[in-house]
């Protein structure tokens, strides 16, 4: 409102500003969308096996549950920061691994519980009949506990997604925060239509790619009973 | 035949769940293993398997002792049931009942197939092939535990309470349906359960054990009722008035044997001519 007002009666969303950007629009979205979900598949491949390897030797859960959470506790501007030395600054090509990186590291501080918490979310009867029946080890973790573990796997994914998906936006202090450019733009400008454009645009990436993973897990998991997860 | 020869399993808290145990399990017979919780039953089955490791002395499959073997090999072809039926909820009714033929690497169409009769032949209808655990119920789902278990044709089978988790009526009807399919099969079966009126229906003998893993008695059902070998099995077993009770329904059942009723036929027949 500050803004609208310093801005001598301007509407606080100027319509055309948005047909006239809609290619721009599009972009920043596709780019946003990169910078945030990459980070989450790369967050999954590495937190199964991860995983995988903390429920057979149980031993290693603690102390890879510690480096999770200390990486998590850093800022992210910093661990930003500290990739530029190695990916560059800018938007696009390597640039963009400044923001993968720390992004996907951030992840699997949800993403390795999860995995975790999933494989012992196996009732024991299940793990028993299956070692009776003569499974190996690797064998029934991953053919018995890992699909056991989709859902609860999931839901850390939708967490970790969509804080990845805001989290994105601070790269804009280093020149590369998809959506959150707009931000920047809008502010240097005392121009309110982007700034609102970039925040409804986000929460929007946020919702949808929440309902897609939803929609991942039906498809994924037909077997889960539904309304208890 | 499964033989127990001075088996004694001590846990590494110090409890001996089961002590200096030599028991026969003949083949092609239901052996009937019954007692209080803790006795040691659990134990017992497990160590045929291997899930758990004796302690001291032997155990053998025709012979052969188990600890030869390599476990997964060695479990493959034994049969297991337990009491939540422990099925995967991930996988359909029928990849669940083919799971061993898969693991044994069979062709899916053939484990498949073979998944299906089972199917039938333990009173599933087939409809529910395609459908996942939690879509049964309780009775269903034991019923698919069984057909699981008897996929690969395994001459042994365990089973430990396969039938306790069901209502009276549902386990009455599952347990016929059992005797009525060993009667087809003749698998060697360690049947483990706590309910000593299933145990005398369903044994071909019946070993009773006492908390700390001692072997009370075996023997057939009728001698178990005639003569109780010592104070803690007629206790077990009831007392007086559980004994009276036992041998009239025992009586009863007899009554019932479809051997009973082939005995009876030709007998009406006759009366009508
Ligand atoms: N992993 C274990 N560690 C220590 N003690 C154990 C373990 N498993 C079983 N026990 C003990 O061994 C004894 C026999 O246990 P088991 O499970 O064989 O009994 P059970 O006859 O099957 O009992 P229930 O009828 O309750 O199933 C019990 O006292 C039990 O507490
Ligand atoms: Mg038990």
């Amino acid at each position: 409102m500050t803004l609208a007002a310093a801005n001598g009666g301007e509407p606080l969303i100027r319509w055309d500003w948005i047909g006239d950007h809609t290619g721009q629009l599009a972009d920043l979205t596709a780019h946003h969308l990169k910078l945030a979900l990459l980070p989450i598949l790369f967050g999954l491949i590495v937190a199964i096996p991860l995983g995988l390897l903390c429920a057979r030797w149980r031993w290693l859960y603690p102390p890879t549950l510690g480096v999770a959470n200390v990486l998590y506790g850093l800022p992210s501007l910093a661990l930003f920061m500290l990739c530029i030395p190695y990916f560059g600054i800018g938007s696009g090509g390597r640039a963009d691994f400044t923001i993968i990186v720390p992004l996907t590291l951030f992840s699997l501080s949800v993403l390795v519980p999860n995995v975790v918490d999933g494989l012992r979310s196996v009732p024991d009867p299940v793990r028993q009949a299956a070692t009776a029946m003569g499974f190996g080890t690797l064998r029934r973790l991953i053919q018995v506990e890992l699909p056991i573990a989709v859902p609860v796997v999931i839901a850390g994914a939708r967490v970790a997604a969509v804080s990845s998906i805001s989290l994105v936006s601070v790269g804009t202090l280093i020149g590369n925060g998809g959506l959150g450019q707009l931000f920047v733009d809008g502010y240097s400008r005392d121009f309110t239509t982007p700034i609102i454009v970039s925040c409804v645009l986000i929460i929007v990436l946020a919702l949808v790619s929440d309902g897609v993973l939803v929609a991942a897990q039906r498809l994924l998991t037909p077997w889960a009973r539904r309304g208890t997860r | 035949m499964i033989q127990f020869d001075g088996v004694t399993k001590r846990y590494a808290d110090g409890t001996v769940a089961v002590d200096d145990l030599t028991l026969q399990i003949p083949t092609g017979q239901i052996t009937v293993l019954v007692g209080p919780s803790g006795c040691g039953k659990t134990t017992t089955l497990r160590m045929i398997n291997r899930l758990i490791e004796p302690t001291s002395g032997t155990i053998t499959i025709d012979g052969e002792d188990v600890r030869a073997q390599d476990p997964a090999r060695l479990r493959r072809g034994i049969g297991y049931v337990i009491q939540h039926a422990g099925l995967f909820p991930h996988r359909t009714i029928v990849d669940n009942i083919a799971t061993v033929p898969y693991l044994l690497g069979w062709d899916k169409k053939k484990a498949r197939t073979t998944a299906l009769e089972l199917m039938e032949r333990v009173g599933l209808d087939t409809k529910m092939a395609k459908r996942y655990p939690y879509q049964l119920s309780g009775g269903q789902q034991q019923r698919v535990g069984v057909a699981r278990a008897l996929a690969a044709d395994p001459p042994v089978m365990l089973m430990d309470e396969p039938f306790s988790a069901v209502d009276p009526i549902v386990r009455k009807s599952l347990q016929e349906e059992f005797i009525r399919l060993q009667s087809e099969l003749r698998k060697t079966i360690a049947f483990v359960t706590h309910d000593i009126d299933e145990a005398i229906k369903l044994g071909h003998t019946v070993a009773v054990f006492k908390v700390g893993g001692v072997l009370a008695q075996h023997s057939t059902p009728d001698e178990l009722l005639a003569e109780p070998a010592d104070d803690f099995v007629r206790e077990f077993l009831g007392g007086e008035k559980g004994l009276k009770r036992l041998r009239f329904n025992r009586d009863l059942d007899r009554q019932d044997e479809p051997g009973a009723e082939r005995q009876d036929k030709p007998d009406v027949e006759a009366a009508e001519r």
